[in-house]
């Protein structure tokens, strides 16, 4: 199918992206890579009256270290997590998780922001900004202003953006010498969705485990952390016993949706599989 | 799903100029904002070869360049390309950069209908072009987004290994 009829806007700065939005009113939809967007105004899933393309907005663009943060513009492509060596050496839970968003021609056009913004609960960036703790700055027509993941993501594709707002960065804590990060995804084939994907940021003394944060996706309505899990394992360092009691604290923080492909008790029991192992790579201080 | 809009904006109708460089040639053309990349590049430009599948980039037969790397043409409207360079299988066919891999998809049978086969040489193109030595593994999770209906993946992949290291043992390949 084709897309509805639409008129196109080409913002040069925030603020004209920002001005033309309030004057169309919630008839406008924002465009970066589209990668998702494009599909859904070709299906008529949407049918806004005005398109806001924002990708030459210089604004939004860059990765930068900015005070203990990294600073990753929301125009950041997928395929820019894979080859900017200070995500590499800062946010190296996103350098892993990137290889597994959809496609490479996918990851050359899709945006960091973008990816957030959808909050599609199968997709993997959202779920690591939850492991990693980030802030997603918004600007907005009163402004800008500062999100936690844990406050961002509300229910099924719908986040703490209020219509007329867009995701100008995300701020994530740079890595520390004694964290540990691992991620990993079960999919029938590469680049497909993931039935279940984890990624987690743990901080270590020695072998003990300060603290850890641990965020699933593809589990339910929204990108999800394992706060029950999490709890069993700080404090502890990671013997076979603990990472069993995590595995068995699953069950009280997942409660998978019925869909016609995998049942819930299939798809927890593939969230205790990925867990398992990725709680042993941790251990070997991968 | 209604085929019928009656609520279509005023303006939305209006046609919008673009200018690219398409296969090293600057063109201009009246698009409206709702044509997608490749329906501007098949209908305006007739430029054919870059095929329309299922236009909702999970086929990956309407791969082109853009400003160098490869991207689904259904995935974008022609208006966000304006200013862009864009390589079609046709520009790349033209300048040779992948005869070898063209000669070694023919030599291979790699290829039965041929409709994919535009967006498997664009995407082979890009792999090559950034691993020298790509493993099968390698390969195979390039082409994840390339649908071939006639399932004739194992001799794209053996097509595409050959000229990797036809490449690396010293120049041109076959």
């Amino acid at each position: 199918m084709k897309a509805r009829a639409f008129s196109y806007f080409r913002a040069a700065t925030i603020d004209q992206a920002l001005d033309a939005h309030a004057r169309a009113g919630e008839d406008a939809r924002f465009i970066a890579g589209g990668q998702s967007l494009v599909p859904a105004l070709s299906l008529r899933l949407q049918a806004p009256r005005l398109l806001i393309d924002i990708t030459h907005i210089d604004e939004l663009r860059g990765v930068r270290r900015d005070g203990g943060y990294l600073r990753i513009g929301a125009l950041t492509r997928h395929c820019e997590m894979l080859s900017e060596p200070l995500i590499a050496e800062f946010a190296p839970l996103l350098h892993a998780a990137a290889p597994f968003v959809a496609h490479p021609a996918i990851r050359n056009r899709g945006t960091f922001g973008g990816s957030i913004a959808l909050a599609d609960p199968a997709s993997e960036f959202p779920a690591m900004t939850l492991a990693l703790d980030a802030e997603i700055e918004i600007a907005g027509p009163s402004g800008s202003r500062r999100v936690k993941a844990d406050d961002f993501f509300v229910e099924l594709f719908e986040t703490a953006l209020q219509p007329g707002e867009l995701i100008t960065a995300i701020y994530v804590p740079l890595f520390k010498a004694d964290q540990r990060f691992a991620f990993d995804e079960l999919a029938r084939r590469r680049g497909d969705y993931a039935l279940v994907g984890c990624g987690m940021l743990a901080t270590f003394t020695g072998d003990r485990i300060d603290d850890i944060r641990i965020s699933f996706f593809s589990v339910g309505n929204t990108p999800m952390r394992v706060k029950g899990a999490e709890l069993t394992l700080i404090g502890s360092s990671l013997d076979a016993e603990r990472i069993a009691a995590a595995q068995a604290a699953l069950e009280g923080d997942l409660a998978p949706p019925d869909s016609d492909e995998i049942p819930p008790a299939m798809r927890l029991h593939l969230a205790r599989v990925l867990l398992g192992r990725l709680l042993g790579r941790l251990c070997e201080g991968e | 799903m209604s085929g019928f809009d009656e609520t279509l904006p005023d303006d939305a109708d209006e046609t919008v100029r673009v200018r690219f460089i398409v296969n090293g040639r600057k063109v201009a053309c009246e698009v409206a904002p709702r044509e997608t990349l490749v329906d501007c590049l098949r209908n305006a430009l007739e430029l054919t070869g870059t095929h329309a599948g299922c236009e909702m980039g999970a086929c990956g037969s309407c791969l082109v360049q853009l400003d160098g790397r490869a991207v689904h043409s259904c995935l974008m409207f022609a208006v966000q390309a304006d200013g862009a360079r864009i390589d079609t299988i046709e520009g790349l066919t033209e300048s040779g950069v992948i005869a070898d891999l063209q000669a070694e998809f023919h030599r291979r049978n790699a290829l039965q209908c041929g409709f994919c086969t535009p967006g498997m040489l664009v995407n082979a193109h890009e792999l090559l072009s950034q691993v020298a030595q790509p493993s099968r593994e390698d390969i195979r999770d390039a082409l994840s987004g390339n649908y071939c209906r006639c399932t004739g993946y194992e001799a794209i992949v053996d097509a595409i290994e050959a000229v990797a290291k036809a490449r690396s043992e010293g120049g041109g390949a076959s």
